[in-house]
């Protein structure tokens, strides 16, 4: 079953190409990851879905429903949590929730279910004004208020953009609680390894997918051997790397290089080059790429 | 203690009954990429809004680039960077221009400024862009342009507030090059960030927990300390201590 589907969008801004002839279908329950950095065209792609924003050219639908032609329709079964705060910041944190679940129709008792985890966090400051909440505050009121209505597809822009690690587990866990009540959730994020939590990723960047798949597809689908450097003196190593002609690509990585070879080296010749140049601790070993490799050797132009 | 980018002692803000930063103390040397790690809401912000001058402690000490926090914050201000995700550039100022004004702001002479000028650009490779107005360029570069803005008057330590939030994966490692050729030029690195592999690239690391710093060592050693492979075990171990809430 299709939650949703878009086919060949296309959208500038002037002279700005923001989205290229983008395509994607998402299926129902699924967790649907667009993972990009700022500016890749996220945001513009997620106002097209919601009916916000008109595309130059494409078609889309969610839940069946035409984005141009059924909007009104669409905006009753949707959830939109935007990237930038956009909650009323002069009504209290209850205020804002009553608010919404009026507007479509229903009362916070009866999706109370729904909200539950994420609400309680914040129901001890339900008399706070929105504006006066923190940022993890806020972020879990607008999920509330996104969810108010029980909607079949939830938008999340960037949900956990400046959210510290713990804050970003957190979040996640909830997202995992909502997919098993059936709802269909497309989030966007510049967090690499978010994706892997996602059933589905598009990997974006200017305007158009690198590749869609399941993290594991395309960790799977990394043609070259990636191996782990590491020594002491990992600044000077970083140059010594660059300028080895041997070495493909070399990205540092926390505590280690990911380095590919060309053809016939192997890490022996490596650890060798290092010795000589009098390395210390020098560990190369294979490992198993991430996300963030595949989107860089993706993205490579 | 003079030898020292930062140091603090005992450094405490207070919001009414509520102590944002609780007596920190820590030294930062000079050259060094300090990352200041912590959960939203550990007291990151208002701490480095104390170092910055910008805020004035309620007690304890604190001494950045030579001049004491307290007493001499104009001082601080002058022999200081600044650059954080949110303000960076004039959007609607061309490239020289960002620079011509930052240069100005800090003092320096318009000699100065025009040799420094090339000397940033032919490094970002932004000779082109020159006269290209800041909002046309894109994100990466922006983010580029602005670290280099923020160390444009040579300051003595620069303060980076995430500065790589949201910048692809690539840029991001550039960024950090830029980060490495600073600290190599003697400029002392103060940078806060939620991205747990770029706390390895610091060279040492402080993690604030409720208002503290509950950790503070080179990333190996934390690593070892807490017995986890990874940055992100260390700081999920040490955050989920924590007992206020966030901000």
């Amino acid at each position: 079953m299709v939650a949703l589907s878009a086919n060949n969008l296309n959208k500038s801004y002037g002279t700005v190409q923001a989205l290229t002839d983008l395509s994607l279908e998402v299926e129902k329950g699924e967790i649907y990851g667009i993972i990009g950095p700022d500016g890749a065209g996220k945001t513009t792609l997620f106002r097209i879905l919601t009916t916000l924003l008109l595309a130059d050219s494409g078609t889309a639908t969610v839940d069946g429903l035409d984005v141009v032609k059924d909007y009104k329709q669409i905006r009753q079964i949707i959830g939109y949590m935007p990237g930038k705060f956009s909650l009323y910041q002069d009504l209290t944190v209850e205020e804002n929730l009553t608010f919404f679940a009026t507007v479509f129709h229903t009362t916070i008792e009866e999706n109370y279910h729904l909200i539950e985890d994420i609400y309680k966090q914040i129901e001890p400051f339900k008399d706070r004004r929105a504006g006066k909440l923190s940022g993890g505050m806020k972020q879990k009121l607008a999920l509330s208020c996104a969810l108010i209505h029980k909607p079949t597809v939830l938008f999340l822009d960037e949900p956990t953009t400046g959210v510290d690690p713990v804050s970003r587990k957190e979040f996640w866990e909830m997202l995992m609680k909502l997919k098993t009540e059936g709802i269909t959730i497309i989030v966007s994020t510049p967090y690499m390894d978010e994706a892997t939590l996602c059933d589905r990723i598009a990997l974006i960047q200017d305007g158009e997918f690198l590749k869609v798949d399941t993290p594991r597809n395309i960790v799977a689908d990394y043609p070259d051997t990636l191996w782990a450097v590491q020594a002491d003196q990992m600044h000077q190593l970083l140059r010594d790397l660059r300028d080895l002609p041997f070495i493909r690509r070399s990205f540092s990585f926390g505590e280690t290089f990911h380095v590919t070879f060309d053809n016939d080296t192997t890490p022996g010749q490596l650890k060798d080059f290092l010795a000589a140049k009098s390395y210390t601790n020098i560990a190369i070993k294979e490992i198993e790429p991430t996300v963030e490799d595949c989107f860089m050797l993706l993205s490579r132009k | 203690m003079e030898d020292k980018a930062i140091y603090t002692e005992n450094l405490t803000k207070r919001f009414g009954n509520f102590t944002a930063v609780d007596q920190i103390s820590f030294e930062v040397e000079k050259g060094e990429i300090f990352g200041f790690l912590g959960a939203n809401g550990a007291g990151k912000t208002t701490a480095m809004r104390m170092l910055c001058g910008l805020s004035h402690p309620t007690s304890g000490k604190g001494n950045v680039a030579g001049f004491d926090i307290a007493r001499e914050p104009e001082k601080v201000k002058q022999n200081i960077g600044y650059m954080s995700q949110k303000f960076s550039l004039y959007e609607d100022l061309k490239v020289w221009e960002n620079l011509r004004l930052f240069g100005g702001i800090y003092g320096m002479k318009s000699k100065e400024i025009a040799v420094k000028t090339d000397e940033v650009l032919q490094e970002l490779e932004l000779e082109r862009e020159r006269e290209t107005l800041v909002k046309s360029l894109p994100l990466g570069w922006k983010q580029k342009l602005s670290f280099s803005v923020s160390i444009f008057h040579e300051p003595k330590v620069v303060f980076l507030d995430e500065p790589t939030g949201g910048v692809d994966p690539v840029t991001r490692r550039q960024f950090w090059e830029l980060i490495y050729q600073a600290a190599e030029r003697g400029i002392t690195v103060f940078v806060t960030t939620h991205y747990m592999d770029e706390a390895e690239y610091c060279n040492r690391v402080s993690i604030m927990v409720d208002g503290k710093i509950e950790a503070l060592d080179t990333p190996k050693n934390l690593r070892q300390q807490f017995e986890v492979s990874t940055m992100d075990d260390v700081f999920q171990q040490l955050a989920r201590r924590a007992t206020r809430k966030a901000d």
